[in-house]
């Protein structure tokens, strides 16, 4: 009920802020409800966030495997994490702009350059979240799967797993905020096809309906998928804690 | 079933770069069916000795030797419990061999029944405590280490679950090793106590019960006791 009032607040502010500086800088609600619509009956819509959709859920999940990854072998062994560290901090303050145009320029303006580009952005933001939880990790409990001679296997699983599961949350969490920021600037600057290349599009023609139209449903697809497919996953993995009297 | 205990020291080197003498000479031998008590002062190394003993730290001079093959069970003074796993999981997950049957009979002595489902942050302290019992119980150890298993617990709580621990250790042929700092809980439940010196931690004394377990009268116990309270342990 207060998410359905804040939406309404939301469009009646951009109606009036529409109404105040004029339809050709703001259109109006409907203005871009109609372009949506048309973009939809013809299906450039959903060709066009199917594209980023599979572009995120790619290089979402190669940077999630092996940033994770990458990211516990630092928290756990000093070696690593001394060779990495430096790595790390490239990667980290590297701005996304630059590993797009070089990825780019090095693998052509291919889908792979584009995920593999994306992918590298958010891969940085996952090592460094696992390896505070790798570090974090409780040594009584390694004790005490020791002393009870826990496979390797089980005692990861049983032990090791959910002790990080709260920083594999969060290194998602702001993880796929930052996927559905960079792919859509890799999209503008070389594929043919996504809700960025329109928006370049829109850019381009100076046309702010379709521009809004394509930002709009972009940003819904994004809330929806926050609120039925991350929020679920969280309370789950806490299920525990919550209870915990 | 045997375990031949010969070390002759161990110590670490504290951040500062100053060398600690935790251990000193600690000789001693347990057999299948012998209750061994460990007795000494807070601080004197008994959990680094504990720690060795578990295999958990191989960092020392000396030798352990345990029969090979040997199965260990061990509660920690801490319960040290997954969280995040319910009190049966608990178990299962250190003895997943155990059938339904003895566990059901394990959580029975313990009164753990009820709790079965309960996530260890929902149980008191006396009772994470029983949880960690049932797992080391649940393996059928060989060699089973009790690390304080009755601090901190109020008189009549302890006492119970003296009488518990009591019952399951009669239980089965095996090697028990006992930490306490209670002298009424080693007198009952020991067969040879192990008087330790403060760190680095020596044995100055060994009291061996001849009468079994099961039969010593209360008077027995407050004589031998008594004896004990007499040793002179500073001058030793």
């Amino acid at each position: 009920m207060l998410r359905l009032l804040s939406f309404a607040l939301f469009i009646v502010t951009w109606w009036i802020a529409s109404l105040v500086i004029g339809d050709a800088k703001l259109p109006a609600p409907p203005a871009v409800l109609s372009v949506l619509i048309v973009e939809a009956r013809s299906g450039a819509l959903f060709v066009n966030l199917g594209a980023t959709l599979a572009r995120v859920a790619l290089a979402f999940a190669l940077a999630m495997a092996l940033g994770s990854a990458i990211g516990y072998l630092m928290g756990r062994v000093s070696l690593a994490n001394r060779l990495g560290d430096p790595w790390l901090i490239l990667l980290l303050n590297l701005p996304a702009l630059v590993v797009i145009v070089l990825a780019y320029i090095w693998a052509g303006l291919t889908e792979v350059a584009a995920i593999a580009a994306i992918a590298i952005n958010k891969l940085p933001t996952a090592v460094v979240t696992l390896r505070e939880g790798a570090r974090a990790l409780d040594p009584a409990l390694d004790e005490m799967a020791t002393a009870f001679a826990l496979p390797r296997g089980r005692a990861f699983r049983h032990v090791i797993l959910p002790q990080l599961a709260p920083y594999i949350a969060a290194a998602a969490r702001s993880g796929l905020s930052l996927v559905w920021k960079i792919v859509l600037v890799a999209e503008y600057l070389g594929r043919p096809n996504g809700v960025g290349f329109e928006i370049g599009v829109a850019f381009q023609l100076f046309d702010i309906p379709l521009l809004l139209a394509y930002s709009l449903s972009f940003a819904g697809v994004v809330l929806v998928i926050e609120t039925l497919m991350v929020q679920p996953f969280e309370t789950r993995l806490t299920r525990w804690r919550l209870r915990a009297a | 079933m045997q375990l031949e205990v010969n070390i002759t020291g161990k110590s670490f080197e504290s951040a500062a770069g100053k060398r600690h003498d935790v251990l000193d000479n600690i000789t001693f031998t347990l057999n299948a069916g012998e209750v061994g008590v460990l007795f000494g002062p807070s601080g004197c190394g008994k959990s680094t000795l504990l720690k060795i003993l578990a295999g958990l730290d191989g960092n020392y001079r000396g030798r352990v030797t345990r029969s090979p093959g040997m199965r260990l069970g061990m509660v920690f003074q801490e319960p040290r419990l997954l969280p995040w796993r319910t009190v049966e999981e608990n178990v299962r997950l250190a003895a997943p061999e155990v059938d339904d049957g003895t566990l059901a009979a394990l959580f029975e002595v313990l009164e753990l029944s009820a709790h079965r489902n309960h996530f260890p942050g929902e149980l008191s302290l006396g009772l994470a405590r029983r949880v960690a019992l049932a797992r080391a119980f649940a393996i059928e150890p060989d060699f089973l280490i009790l690390d304080e298993p009755l601090a901190s617990l109020d008189n009549a709580l302890a006492g119970r679950l003296r009488d518990q621990v009591a019952t399951l250790v009669a239980s089965r042929k095996m090697m028990t090793l006992l930490v306490t700092h209670d002298l009424d809980d080693a007198v009952r439940l020991g067969d040879r106590l192990f008087f330790l010196s403060p760190r680095p931690a020596r044995i100055l004394h060994v009291e061996t019960i001849a009468t079994p377990r099961a039969m010593r009268s209360e008077p027995e116990i407050d004589e031998i006791k008594r004896q004990l309270s007499q040793l002179d342990l500073a001058n030793m």
